[in-house]
């Protein structure tokens, strides 16, 4: 009689030892054997322990900073990351940093996914005194939440496109009256989002374009693609799309040769230009140099190098600035164009062979 | 010992089976991952994050033990965030009238949902198919944009932590840290305790099970099942509002993508905890630690550094294989035990 409740419990047992014990080699298995097992989840004194959580994998961009991180602690002499991916909800984001909290981690990396509502979390990461370095976008907390920031500088970015396509339209002889400019917008509230926004309206408003309007593009082929569409259909006498970032601009070239019009330079002849942030893919170089991106406006995904010396300053007791800018350059296939100026400071166009 | 197992009703045999499979894994966790799992925090933060879920599952087992389903739970959560959200910064609201917005939100789904199955007849699966997609698309219409609430009265009681004695750990700092669970967790628990005596002590409780069990034999045994039925969902949907007011305390800000998934990981959750799709067997015991196990899964590949999203979604289906497989091995054992 009791051998059959035996049996019974044995059954259960037999069956979820498996699945704990697949789900170790797995983790073992998918990175090549860097951890030695055991000893990577005792967390070893002299190992230090960051844990990274990432927004998700929604671009171009956010896969190569996920792996410009993975890279750089798995080269880097005892570090080991923890990656988090929270596929784009801000409520993955704050449980992910309560358990690297529990988990006792060193340092907790953070690509914050909105910029508030971020106050309560970071200040348990205080009380548990682990420094968090925020990295990309920007959290509106108090400065004494966080111990820095690594990123871009969205509006700067901005700025760099939209005196590039001033210069472009000057040196052609259009006038500002003539541009009709929409815009596809990334995901609301991210600082990116935010800054290279704010940059257009401030150019619309300076150089007298007229604006047509704007949707939220989510930063998504599909969605560009979509409301490029839209926009196609709404404004007839569209001839200029700015987009907020690569994916988002394939997405506009593909609706606009759906509706058998051309992407490109040359607006007088009913061409449309299209303008794009991010610049960290082969193909959005490659249409860069097609000239089907009139401009990109570079934004530095390669954060890990930059976030592993702010540690190794940490480890050594130094103190890192609060604010770092990563360095970026504007990207086009017009060689015409060598050098746009923003705010007095004069900026290198680096230009693509075609 | 065999009489008492077959003795032990469907229902208690399927619950113990859940809840020794939680605290194996569990203590599976505790050895392959290391302390982080031993601290208690670690397991209130499990209840912190999903006490929404937890009282979203409650109402997906009743609607299931009915023998129905309600795939539009994650939607009204969505728009129970959203309007509460909206309610209390761009209309100046107070916080005791967004929680009548979440009670009203909820029952009004749940009434006419419960219309169109019970007395309509009309398949649960497409009614709040339906009711999902409605609510969905209301929530864009209140408002597109994501945004935190920023009203002070809501802030506090988000805030709020109740501390449990006696169970906090000490950091590696070697500061003493109170354990604490939010508000949420409480009316979680509450609810969870509630459904359970209804359930289990109350004529209504019993006529939910034999609705689900055999339409017939309970419209044979007097059971208004029409009734039954509507009521089943009515609760659902209530519990649902509840739920989504639960999620939004949690997370503090209304957006159209919240709860994204949540219908699909209640009813995850409740068939881990034992209640059968086929109706009439179930237990909201189970479907708790049903929700304790799912995300106890999902922390453990966070925490083992599993960073593609995928791998939590396979280990939960590997997981609904094998209870299932264990639900029907056991039930069918049970069966033959009951022949000889």
């Amino acid at each position: 009689m009791k051998i059959r409740i035996l049996s019974m419990f044995l059954t259960v047992a037999l069956l979820t030892v498996p699945l704990v014990a697949c789900g170790k080699t797995a983790e073992t298995d998918s990175f090549d054997g860097i951890y030695e097992d055991e000893e990577y989840v005792e967390t070893d004194e002299d190992v230090v322990v960051v844990g990274f959580s990432q927004i998700g994998a929604e671009s171009d961009w956010r896969k190569v900073n996920t792996e410009s991180m993975k890279e750089t602690f798995a080269n880097a002499e005892g570090y080991e990351l923890i990656v988090d991916d929270a596929q784009q909800k801000q409520s993955n984001q704050i449980t992910a940093i309560r358990r690297f909290i529990q988990q006792e981690v060193d340092y907790i990396v953070l690509a914050p996914v909105t910029e508030d509502g971020w106050d309560t979390v970071l200040g348990e990461a205080r009380d548990a005194h682990i420094p968090v370095i925020i990295v990309d976008r920007m959290v509106d907390a108090n400065n004494s939440l966080f111990t820095c920031w690594v990123g871009s500088d969205f509006l700067l970015e901005s700025k760099k496109v939209t005196s590039w396509m001033n210069k472009y339209f000057t040196m052609q002889g259009i006038d500002g009256s003539e541009i009709n400019i929409a815009n596809i917008q990334g995901t609301y509230g991210a600082s990116s989002q935010i800054g290279r926004t704010s940059g257009l309206s401030q150019a619309v408003r300076d150089n007298g374009w007229n604006f047509l309007g704007a949707e939220c593009g989510e930063y998504t082929q599909a969605r560009g693609r979509e409301i490029m569409a839209q926009f196609l259909n709404k404004y007839r006498d569209i001839n200029v799309v700015y987009c907020e970032n690569d994916n988002e601009a394939f997405g506009a070239i593909e609706a606009i040769e759906a509706a058998g019009r051309k992407a490109g330079n040359n607006i007088k002849d009913g061409e449309i230009m299209v303008v794009s942030f991010d610049g960290v893919s082969d193909e959005a170089l490659d249409k860069a140099g097609e000239g089907k991106i009139a401009c990109i406006g570079e934004c530095n995904p390669l954060h890990g190098p930059r976030v592993l010396e702010i540690i190794e300053n940490l480890e050594a007791g130094i103190t890192p600035n609060k604010f770092e800018y990563v360095d970026e350059s504007i990207y086009s296939g017009e060689d015409r164009i060598t050098t746009i100026s923003v705010d007095g400071q004069s900026y290198y166009v680096t230009v693509l062979n075609k | 010992m065999t009489k008492k197992l077959k003795n032990m009703t469907d229902t208690n045999l399927l619950l113990t089976i859940t809840i020794v499979v939680f605290f194996l894994m569990y203590i599976g966790a505790i050895v392959f991952q290391g302390k982080g799992f031993l601290k208690p925090q670690t397991f209130f933060n499990i209840l912190n994050a999903n006490a929404a879920l937890i009282i979203l599952s409650c109402g997906m087992s009743l609607v299931m033990i009915t023998g129905g389903i309600d795939i539009s739970v994650g939607g009204v959560t969505a728009l129970v965030s959203m309007c509460c959200a909206v309610y209390l910064d761009y209309k100046g609201g107070n916080v005791v009238g967004s929680l009548f917005i979440a009670l009203g939100i909820g029952l009004a789904f749940g009434l006419v949902q419960g219309f169109l199955v019970a007395y309509l007849d009309i398949q649960p699966f497409i009614v709040s198919l339906a009711g999902m997609f409605f609510a969905r698309g209301m929530t864009t219409i209140v408002n597109t944009n994501p945004f935190n609430v920023a009203n002070e009265e809501f802030v506090a009681l988000k805030e709020t932590r109740v501390i449990i004695p006696g169970l906090g750990s000490v950091n590696k700092l070697g500061k003493y840290v109170n354990a604490y669970v939010e508000i949420g967790v409480v009316v979680a628990i509450i609810i969870v305790i509630l459904m359970f005596i209804v359930l289990r002590w109350t004529k209504l409780g019993r006529s939910f099970y034999a609705v689900g069990g055999n339409k017939q034999s309970a419209l044979m045994l007097g059971i208004n099942v029409k009734r039954t039925k509507f009521l089943s969902h009515v609760i659902c949907s209530l519990l649902a509002g509840i739920g989504g007011y639960v999620y939004f305390l949690h997370v503090g800000s209304g957006a159209a993508s919240h709860a994204a998934g949540a219908e699909m990981n209640a009813i995850a959750s409740s068939i881990i905890g034992g209640t059968m799709l086929t109706g009439g067997v179930g237990n909201i015991a189970g479907t708790f630690f049903g929700v304790l196990s799912l995300s106890t899964i999902q922390n453990i590949v966070s925490s083992a550094g599993l960073d593609q999203a995928w791998w939590t979604g396979i280990t939960i289906a590997a997981m609904l294989c094998l209870f299932l497989v264990i639900q029907s091995v056991v039930m069918s054992r049970k069966n033959a035990a009951m022949k000889k």
